[in-house]
Parts: C-alpha cells; structure tokens; sequence
C-alpha cells in the first residue's frame, strides 16, 4: 500500500509560457486528495515561486513533490548558475532580475522569502556554477 | 429543490455521443456513455459552454415558457441589458421595452437599474475598506460555482453583494404593489435572460434564501416573438430609465468601468477566467483591485440563450449606452444588498473523504494513466486519459473503455487462442 505519492516535473526553462504548469498541477491534485484549502494555498505559492525561479534564473529543472497525509514535501533541483550569497539573495527586495523579466511582473524579490514564510521547513543550498536545491515541507495539520 | 438541480440538460434524441462537449467542459463534467452524453450533476457549474459548442443542438437549457404568465394578475418583465443588443438596427432601448408589453407583460422593470444598485454598493465597500486587496465580482453565477469546487482560496475575495436580478426584483415587486394596489403574490416577476447559469440560480439560488423571480424566460425562445411587435409604428411609450453605466453591465468590463477607479481586469471566457484566477491565487497580481469575470464570451452579451452573434451585439449595446445618461443611479432601496448566506468549497473534486484512501487512490490513478496511450482521443468517453484513469478509479468506467486497451486485450486473447488450437492438434 502506497503511503504517499510522487510527481515529478521537468520544468521547461526555454518556454516562459509554461512556467506555472506544476504548481498549477500539483494544486489540482491536492484539491483532489481533500486538503484543507489554506494547506493547498501554502503549498502552492511557495511551489510557485520555486517554479518561477527555475525558469527565469536557472533555465529550468526538477521538480519532485511527495505528498502523505502528514505532510507535502517539495524538492527544487536546477543546474543553473547557482547563488553566490544566499543570505543576500534571502533578502526580500533583493533581485538580480533583468528588466526583461521586471517588465513580465517579476523580480519584486519576493520570491525566496515568500517561499520561506509559507513552508515550515525551509533549506537552500547552492553552487556557484552547479546549480541550487530547495527543499521545502508545508506540514499538513492533522 | 434537489442540492444539484441544473438548467442545463442534454436532449437524448438529439446527442450523437460525439466529442465536442466533453472536451470543452471546463469542470470535466460531461461523460459519453452507452453512446450518450451525461452530465456529472455534482459538477456542472451551468456555463452553458456545452449548448454553445453542440453541433446538434442536444444540450439545451431548461427555462419557463410564457404560459407561466397566466398564474398571475400583474406581469412584469425583467430584461436582463444584454437583450437590447439583440435587433438589427435597434438602438432604441423604449422600443424592445414596448415590445414586451406586446407579447402579455403588463410592465417592465430594467435588470440594468438593479446592476446600478450593485454599483453604488460596491463603491461604498470598497471604500469602508472591508474587502481583501483583490475583490472578485459575485455577477456571474458560473463563475462562482466555479470558484466554488476549484478556488475555495478565492471564496474569500468574492465580493459579497447580491446579483442585479434580485435587486431589481425587490424593487419591481414595490413598484408593482405601488401602482396596481395588487398583494405581493398577485405579481409575477419574469426574468428575461441569456444565462442558464442565471436561470438556475433563481430555482437553486447561490446567496439569497430564495430568490424574489417567479420565472425565468430565456431571450431565445421570446426573440421572435418581440421581433415582429418592434417593427410595429406605434411610438413607444417611455419605460427606460436605466442609465449608461446599467445598460453596460451586458458587455464585459461595465461592471468594472462603472466603478470609476482602481486598476481592474476585466476577463471574459471560462477558460479565460481559470487562467486569471490561478494568477490571483499565486499572488501575481499585487496592483490590481478588481476582477470581473464573466464566464461567456465578450460577458452576458455571448451568453447561451443569446441569438445574436456577439460582436455584433456588444456594438450594438455601446452604440446605445452612449445615448444614455452618466447620471449616478440614484434611488435608494431600504434592501439588504448583501448575501444572506456565505459561498462555501463545495469539493466535489475529492477522491475520498479520508486523505489517506484519497492517496492510495491517486497513486492507482497515476499507475493506470501511465498504461493508457496518452491520446486524449476521448472515444473512451472520458474527456482526457487522465480523467478515464480518475473515472476507474471511482468504479465509473473501466479500462476497456479505452479502445487501444480493447484492442490490446483482445490481441492477447486470440493469441492464447491460437496456441491452445494448435495444443489441440498436437
Ligand atoms: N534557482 C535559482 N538559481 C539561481 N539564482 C536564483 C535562484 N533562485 C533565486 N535566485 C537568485 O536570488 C534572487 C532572489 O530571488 P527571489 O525569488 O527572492 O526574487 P526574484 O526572483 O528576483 O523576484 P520575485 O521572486 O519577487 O519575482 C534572484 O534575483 C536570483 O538572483
Ligand atoms: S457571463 Fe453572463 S450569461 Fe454567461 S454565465 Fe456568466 S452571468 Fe451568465
Ligand atoms: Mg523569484
């Protein structure tokens, strides 16, 4: 008997117009499971903004989520360029997003912080030129 | 009223079992089956996206026809605006008003004036500063039921203000009693509308205890009928009063335009809407103070029950509004605009009460998905692969639906066949 269940998601970092697509899908199968709606909430902003991150500063990823009843636990993995300071990029208003990406609606810098804020366990790690890994649990409240 | 009573309903004699409706179908309600189409009651939200795109016209919408008038001593029609759009080469809103009277109405109240109401309203909570930073319009039916059983995060957005048509029963109703003298009872109010989802929510209402029509008639089944009384030369007798800002509440945006500031989105198309409200829930849309979403194309004025195309028709509603007024809509009703009772996450999408049994059945779901071909062809009857896997899985179909499955079966079978006939000989 499966005690939890996994989905894995390759996010796309070349087509800005599916950047979304796995939060917006794992969402919908929270829905389905019959969490509460301020869990499914949680999960899917931080979930969101890891995405949006992949895409625009890491060229896309690996998304894996496992889902049990006790909690949904998300791990971000890109080969991106990494993150020199994480202290400093941790800081909310601090972004190194291009105008480009500012003009899209993004690079507030709001993103890691939000995702922080929503998840209880919140761990970053990061390479220069290797690449970043989030993980993240939102606990489920029982 | 039964809990999922639904004015949209499929016509059996009509239905082909073909495909269009249950890959539009933005709940995934629909299902072919015994070569028929079904709608999942619990998870029609009534768009009426499936009566649109029907190429043989077997989903149709269930309303009141004008022998319901006869109960009554005292009718009065409830135009919804998006009626005024619907003649070629009328722009005189007086003229389709009269038209009414024509086919058995004793009056007429605009829908449009109640729309007015809502705005004035909505202006002043938006100032009492109450709502959250994005406030969702609660106008369209559809799209509440929507958020309903997909965005119960949003629940709290929704702007909790009756919809124009009950506020502009409870003032036709005192206006009728005021001029005929007539009990409450003795009045019939009927709605004239382009919307199943409307019509459903009289018989079945979302936020009132009961709702203040007493029928709903849809535009297409009065259209010709009013057709042949406009033409007629008599001069009109003045019964329009609504002004500028009600009249534009058929195309969308009015709603929004008529609120006069904030930053607002103005989104029309059910699947449109979906887009716009995953951007809500993710945040994404910090300077934005309003949303209107309406579930048809270009707002009501596309609305199902709707005869005119409408492009034609929302040109044909600017082209009118402008003569109108700007006037704010003054008259102030001594009725309680706010919702009686609160929205609520109705989960219908849930595979099990228990998240536990819910998980097991998800991750049998992905194992069966994962064995079907991926085409999403629908000739399962399942409006995607994904969903024949969900619908196995809650015992409403079964893999050899899926004809690439049969094929494979019945392959395996004859092979077996084969062998044991040649045991046979040997
Ligand atoms: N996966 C990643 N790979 C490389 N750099 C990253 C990654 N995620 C975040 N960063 C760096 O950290 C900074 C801060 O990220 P954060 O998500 O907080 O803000 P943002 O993405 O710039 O803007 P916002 O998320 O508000 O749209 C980014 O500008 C970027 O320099
Ligand atoms: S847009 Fe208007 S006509 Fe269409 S479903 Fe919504 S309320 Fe009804
Ligand atoms: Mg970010």
């Amino acid at each position: 008997m499966d005690k939890s269940i996994v989905l894995k998601y390759d996010v796309d970092g070349n087509d800005f117009s599916l950047a979304g697509e796995a939060s917006s899908s794992v969402k919908k199968v929270l829905l389905s499971l019959g969490f509460d709606p301020e869990i499914i909430r949680k999960v899917s902003i931080a979930l969101y903004e890891g995405e949006m991150n992949m895409v625009i500063h890491a060229n896309g990823g690996v998304i894996t989520v496992e889902i049990s009843p006790e909690e949904i636990h998300m791990l971000l993995e890109d080969t991106g360029p990494g993150i020199e300071d994480i202290e400093l990029a941790m800081q909310e208003g601090y972004s190194t997003a291009s105008d480009k990406v500012r003009e899209l609606g993004f690079g507030a810098g709001m993103g890691l912080s939000n995702m922080k804020k929503y998840s209880d366990v919140f761990i970053i790690t990061s390479e220069v030129n290797k690449g970043t890994r989030v993980e993240m649990v939102v606990k489920n409240k029982q | 009223m039964e809990k999922y009573y639904h004015s949209v309903t499929l016509d059996v004699d009509k239905c082909k079992g073909c495909t269009n409706c249950l890959k539009q179908c933005p709940t995934q309600a629909i299902r072919v089956r015994d070569g028929k189409a079904k709608i999942i009651k619990e998870r029609c939200i009534d768009c009426g996206v499936c009566i649109s795109v029907c190429p043989y016209h077997a989903k149709k919408a269930i309303t009141d026809s004008l022998s319901e008038l006869d109960k009554f001593e005292y009718k009065v029609a409830l135009p919804a605006p998006a009626l005024y759009g619907q003649f070629p080469k009328v722009n005189d809103i007086n003229k389709i008003l009269n038209a009414l009277l024509g086919i058995g109405f004793d009056d007429c109240f605009e829908v449009a004036k109640g729309a007015e109401v809502v705005t004035n309203r909505t202006k002043e909570l938006i100032k009492s500063g109450e709502l959250m930073d994005i406030t969702i319009s609660s106008a369209c039916p559809a799209v509440l039921r929507l958020i309903s059983v997909r965005f119960p995060n949003l629940l709290n957005n929704v702007l909790p203000i009756k919809p124009p048509i009950e506020v502009a029963a409870y003032m036709a109703r005192q206006e009728a009693v005021k001029k005929t003298g007539l009990s409450e009872d003795k009045i019939g109010l009927f709605f004239i509308t382009p919307c199943p989802a409307k019509a459903t929510s009289i018989k079945n209402p979302l936020s009132v205890a009961k709702s203040g029509i007493d029928g709903v008639i849809s535009i297409k089944d009065v259209y010709l009928k009013l057709a042949h009384k406009i033409n007629s030369d008599s001069p009109p007798k003045n019964l329009q009063s609504a002004g500028f800002y009600g009249v534009s509440w058929a195309n969308v945006g009015g709603e929004a335009e008529a609120l006069e500031e904030g930053k607002y989105i103005a989104v029309d198309g059910i699947h449109n809407v979906i887009n716009i409200l995953e951007a809500v829930e993710n945040e994404k849309l910090d300077d934005i103070s309003f949303i209107e979403a309406l579930a048809c194309p270009g707002g009501c004025v596309g609305g199902p029950l709707t005869v005119e195309n409408n492009y034609v028709a929302k040109s044909r509603i600017k082209e009118t509004a402008k003569k109108l007024p700007k006037t704010k809509f003054s008259e102030d009703v001594d009725y309680n605009v706010l919702w009686e009772k609160p929205m609520e996450y109705n989960p219908i999408m849930n595979l099990d009460e228990d998240i536990f049994t819910a998980i097991q059945k998800a991750s049998e779901i992905d194992k069966i998905y994962k064995g079907l071909p991926g085409l999403d062809c629908g000739s399962c009857g399942s409006p995607s692969c994904k969903c024949l896997a969900e619908d196995i899985v809650r015992n409403m179909a079964s893999e050899t639906d899926c004809i690439f499955k049969l094929r494979e079966k019945v392959k395996t079978l004859s092979n077996e066949m084969n062998t044991l006939s040649k045991n046979l000989k040997g």
